[in-house]
C-alpha cells in the first residue's frame, strides 16, 4: 500500500469505529407493536447521537487541519511548496473512497430519522382529537363536543392528543418546545401535529412562524391534568356552552 | 485608480459612465459594503434590543423593518452582488486572460440596476409604511401587512435583473475570451465557482421574480395567487421562493470558496489537491444538487410526508460535494509552505467557521430533528455560520488579498491581522451562544421573549459577542482606509502568485495587458518543482 492512502485508511477507520460505537448505542427507543411511540425520548436519542457524530467528524477535520498548518508552515523565505502528484488511481481514491464514507454516514443517520419522522407523523389510533384555528394573535382551541377555549390547550394525561389545525389569516406555526412539535397553520390547508403529555404540568405554546406586530406575543400554553378532572372541567365548560346556546 | 486631471465633474463622469470591467467592479464593491454597513447597524440594533426582556429601545414595528432590512440587504445587497458582481466583474477577465468581459456595456446596465436596487432599498427608512415582510415577504402575512411589499417586490426584481445581465455577461466571457492556451483544464478555481454560480443564477432567478410578482399583484392588482377563498394556495410562494433561495445559498457559497482555493494555493504555495475531483465533483456536484433539496426550507410547513423524507436524503446528500471541496482546501495545504499573512489567516478561519456552520446542518437536514430547532435560533445561529460570517470571511479574505492590486496600496499587516483576531472571536461569542439559546426553544423574528425569561443571559451575551464583532469589523475597515491613505505603493506581485491576474501592472491599467497573454505554458497553481 502506497504510503499516500494512510491518512485516508485511518480517516476510514475512525469512521468505522465512530459507527459501531454508535451501533452498539441502540437503546430501542423506537416503539414496537400495539405501544405508543415516544417521539420525544427518540428525539433526544437521535439528537445526541447526530452530536457525537458531527463533534466526531468536527474534531477530525479541525485537528487534521491544525496539523498541517503546523507542519507545512513556511520554514524560510522563498520556500515552494512539494505538490503531490495523484496517479489516476489516487485520484479516483481519494474521490470514491471519501463519497463513500459521507454517503454511508448520511445514510446511516437517514435511515434513524426516516424511522423517527414515521413516529413524528403517525398518530396512535387512540389519540384524542382538538382543533386549532390560529388567527393574528391568538390561538384558539375546539373540542370534540363544540367548547372552544384561547391560548390555553387543556389535556388529559396520558391520551395522545392529536391536533388539528388551519388558521384565519396568515401562517402561524403552532410550537410546543417540551414535546419537540412544531407544525405550521396555514389557511386553506388542514395540518396537524401529535404528542403525548404524560405528567400533570404546564407546558409552554409560542409561535414559530413570523405573523406581524404581536408575533413574539402569540404564545399559549398546554395545561396537562388528570383525566377526571379533565372530564369534569370540560362537561362543566360543555353545560354551559349548552346553556349559553339554548 | 489613475489620476484623473481635469476637476471632480470629469472624474465623477469617468466613473459613473465606466464601462471598464475593474471600475464597474469597485463600484459594485462601494455600493455592496455600503449595504454591509446599514444592515450591520441594523444587526447591532436587533442585539441590543434582544438584551434583555420586554421593549429595550424600540417598538416591535420598527424591529420588523429592522429584521427585514438586515436580511434582504445582507444576502441581495452584500453577498451576493460583493461576490457575484465585485469579485467575478474585477477578476474573471484578468485570470482567463481578457481585456474586458463580453459586453461592457451590458455590464455597465447590471451595475447602474444594482445601485437603482441600493437606493431602492435605503428609501425603505424614508417612506410611509416600511415593508415589514422579513427578507423571505410569505404570503397571507405580505399581503395583509400595512407596509410597502412594492418596495420589497421592485428591489428584488431590479437586483434579478442586474444578476441576470452579469450572469449572461460573464458566462459568455469566460466561454468565449479566454486567452489563447487558457485551456478549461487550467482555469483558476475562482472561475469555475463563478460560472457554476452564475448558471445557477440563470436558472434560478426567475422563479423569485415570478414568486415576488405574484405577491405584488394579490396585493395591489386583485389576483388570488396566494389566497385560498379564490383557490389559491399559501403554500405555492413557499415552495417558488425555496426553489431559488436555496440555490442562492450556493450562489454565494461557490464564488467564496473559489476564493477561499485560490488563496490557499497562493499562500500554502502548492498545487490545489485533486483539482478535477473539485471541479467536477464538488463544484459539479453543488451545482448539480442545488435544485433538489428546497423543501428542508418547508419540514414544518404541513408539504406532504413523503416529499418531506424525499428530500431529508437529498439534503443530507450535499455533504458529499461539500465535503469533496473541503478535502481538496485542506489537501491543499499538504505539502505546501505555508505563509500566515491575513487573507490566509482568514482563509483558515473559513475552514473554522465552516466546519462548524456546515457539520449543525446535519441535524437540521434530519426532518424528525429540524421539526423542534426550525424557526428557532438554532437555525440563525447554523445559517449566520455557513452563510453569513463564514462567506464574509472569505468576501473580507478576498479583499485583502486583491487588495494590493486593485488600490496599488500595500496594508497594514499588524491592523490587518487585529481585525481578524477581534471578528473571529466576536463571531464565535455570538453564533456559537446562539446555538444553545436556540436549544433552549427561543424561536426566531422575537421582539420579545418574556415567556422566556431563563433566556436573558443567553442573549445577552450573544449581544456582547455582537459588539466585539462590530469592533474587529471597525478595525478592519481602519486598517483600509490607513492603508488607501498612507499605504506603501504595492508591487507587481506582492505574494508571488502564479496566477494570471497577478502579471499585470499594479493596478492594471486600461486593456489590462499591452497585448493579449499566451497562456500556453501558464499554469495556475503551478508551484514547486
Amino acid at each position: 500500500m502506497r504510503r499516500r492512502f494512510y491518512p485516508l485508511i485511518s480517516l476510514l477507520l475512525v469512521f468505522v469505529s465512530a459507527g459501531i460505537s454508535s451501533a452498539k448505542s441502540e437503546e430501542g427507543h423506537f416503539p414496537t407493536t400495539g405501544e405508543i411511540p415516544d417521539p420525544v425520548a427518540g428525539f433526544n436519542h437521535l439528537w445526541r447521537e447526530v452530536m457525537i457524530d458531527i463533534t466526531v467528524v468536527g474534531i477530525l477535520f479541525a485537528l487534521v487541519t491544525i496539523l498541517l498548518l503546523i507542519t507545512y508552515r513556511r520554514k524560510r523565505a522563498g520556500q515552494e511548496g512539494r505538490p503531490v502528484k495523484l496517479s489516476t488511481a489516487a485520484m479516483f481514491g481519494w474521490a470514491i473512497i471519501p463519497v463513500f464514507i459521507f454517503m454511508a454516514d448520511d445514510f446511516y443517520l437517514g435511515a434513524k430519522g426516516w424511522t423517527l419522522w414515521n413516529s413524528y407523523r403517525t398518530p396512535p389510533e387512540s389519540s384524542y382529537e382538538i382543533q386549532l384555528e390560529s388567527a393574528m394573535w391568538s390561538w384558539k382551541f375546539t373540542y370534540p363536543g363544540g367548547v372552544e377555549t384561547y391560548n390555553e390547550l387543556k389535556v388529559p394525561v396520558g391520551t395522545p392528543i392529536l391536533v388539528r389545525m388551519t388558521s384565519s389569516d396568515t401562517v402561524h406555526s403552532l410550537f410546543i418546545p417540551d414535546f419537540k412539535v412544531k407544525e405550521d397553520s396555514m389557511p386553506g390547508r388542514v395540518t396537524y401535529l401529535w404528542f403525548h403529555p404524560k405528567k400533570v404540568g404546564e407546558h409552554l405554546i409560542t409561535c414559530a412562524e413570523y405573523c406581524g406586530m404581536l408575533h413574539s406575543n402569540m404564545s399559549g400554553k398546554v395545561i396537562a391534568m388528570e383525566q377526571g378532572e379533565f372530564d369534569s372541567w370540560l362537561a362543566s365548560e360543555q353545560a354551559a356552552l349548552t346553556e349559553g346556546g339554548a | 485608480m489613475s489620476g484623473s486631471g481635469g476637476g471632480v465633474g470629469k472624474f465623477l463622469k469617468e466613473w459613473i459612465f465606466t464601462i471598464d470591467h475593474k471600475r464597474v467592479g469597485i463600484l459594485y464593491l462601494i455600493g455592496s459594503l455600503a449595504a454591509f454597513a446599514v444592515a450591520g447597524l441594523m444587526a447591532m440594533l436587533i442585539r441590543v434590543e434582544l438584551s434583555s426582556v420586554g421593549p429595550t429601545i424600540t417598538d416591535p414595528n420598527t424591529y420588523n423593518v429592522w429584521l427585514y432590512f438586515h436580511g434582504a440587504a445582507m444576502i441581495l445587497g452584500f453577498q451576493i452582488p460583493a461576490l457575484t458582481g465585485f469579485f467575478a466583474n474585477w477578476l474573471i477577465p484578468l485570470q482567463i486572460g481578457a481585456k474586458d468581459v463580453a459586453f461592457p456595456r451590458l455590464n455597465a446596465l447590471s451595475l447602474w440596476l444594482f445601485w437603482m436596487g441600493i437606493i431602492l432599498a435605503l428609501l425603505t427608512f424614508v417612506v410611509p409604511n416600511p415593508p415589514d415582510i422579513m427578507w423571505t415577504g410569505y404570503p397571507p402575512y405580505s399581503i395583509l401587512s400595512p407596509g410597502n411589499t412594492a418596495f420589497y417586490t421592485f428591489t428584488v426584481l431590479i437586483m434579478g435583473f442586474a444578476s441576470i445581465a452579469g450572469g449572461v455577461n460573464l458566462i459568455t466571457t469566460i466561454i468565449y475570451m479566454r486567452a489563447p492556451g487558457m485551456r478549461w483544464g487550467k482555469l483558476n478555481m475562482f472561475v469555475w465557482c463563478t460560472m457554476a454560480a452564475f448558471c445557477i443564477q440563470l436558472i434560478f432567478v426567475p422563479i423569485l421574480g415570478t414568486a415576488v410578482t405574484m405577491v405584488s399583484m394579490d396585493k395591489y392588482l386583485g389576483t388570488t395567487f396566494f389566497s385560498p377563498t379564490s383557490g389559491g394556495d399559501v403554500l405555492l410562494y413557499q415552495n417558488l421562493f425555496w426553489f431559488y433561495s436555496h440555490p442562492a445559498v450556493y450562489v454565494i457559497l461557490l464564488p467564496v470558496l473559489g476564493i477561499i482555493f485560490d488563496i490557499v494555493a497562493t499562500f500554502a504555495r502548492n498545487r490545489i489537491f485533486n483539482y478535477k475531483v473539485a471541479v467536477y465533483g464538488g463544484v459539479g456536484g453543488i451545482t448539480l444538487v442545488s435544485g433538489e433539496v428546497w423543501v428542508h426550507h418547508l419540514y414544518a410547513s404541513g408539504m406532504p410526508n413523503w416529499i418531506r423524507v424525499g428530500m431529508m436524503m437529498s439534503t443530507l446528500l450535499i455533504s458529499v460535494p461539500v465535503g469533496l471541496c473541503m478535502l481538496s482546501i485542506i489537501g491543499t495545504l499538504y505539502r505546501g509552505a505555508i505563509e500566515f499573512k491575513t487573507p490566509m489567516l482568514y482563509a483558515i478561519g473559513f475552514i473554522f467557521l465552516f466546519l462548524i456552520g456546515g457539520l449543525t446542518g446535519i441535524p437540521l437536514a434530519l426532518a424528525s430533528l429540524d421539526i423542534y430547532v426550525h424557526d428557532t435560533h438554532f437555525i440563525v445561529a447554523h445559517f449566520h455560520y455557513v452563510m453569513a460570517v463564514a462567506g464574509t470571511f472569505s468576501i473580507v479574505g478576498g479583499i485583502y488579498y486583491f487588495w494590493p492590486k486593485f488600490t496599488g496600496k500595500m496594508y497594514n499587516e499588524t491592523l490587518g491581522k487585529l481585525g481578524f483576531a477581534v471578528t473571529f472571536i466576536g463571531v464565535n461569542v455570538t453564533f456559537f451562544t446562539m446555538f444553545f439559546v436556540g436549544l433552549e426553544g427561543m424561536p426566531r423574528r422575537y421582539f420579545d421573549y418574556a415567556q422566556m425569561p431563563q433566556l436573558e443571559d443567553g442573549q445577552r451575551l450573544v449581544t456582547y459577542g455582537a459588539f466585539v464583532l462590530a469592533v474587529g469589523f471597525l478595525i478592519t475597515l481602519i486598517s483600509w482606509l490607513h492603508s488607501l491613505f498612507a499605504g506603501k505603493p504595492a508591487p507587481d506581485n506582492p505574494w508571488g502568485s502564479k496566477s494570471l491576474e497577478w502579471t499585470t501592472s499594479t493596478p492594471p491599467g486600461p486593456g489590462n495587458w499591452p497585448d493579449v497573454p499566451n497562456c500556453e505554458k501558464f499554469d495556475p497553481y503551478g508551484y514547486g518543482e
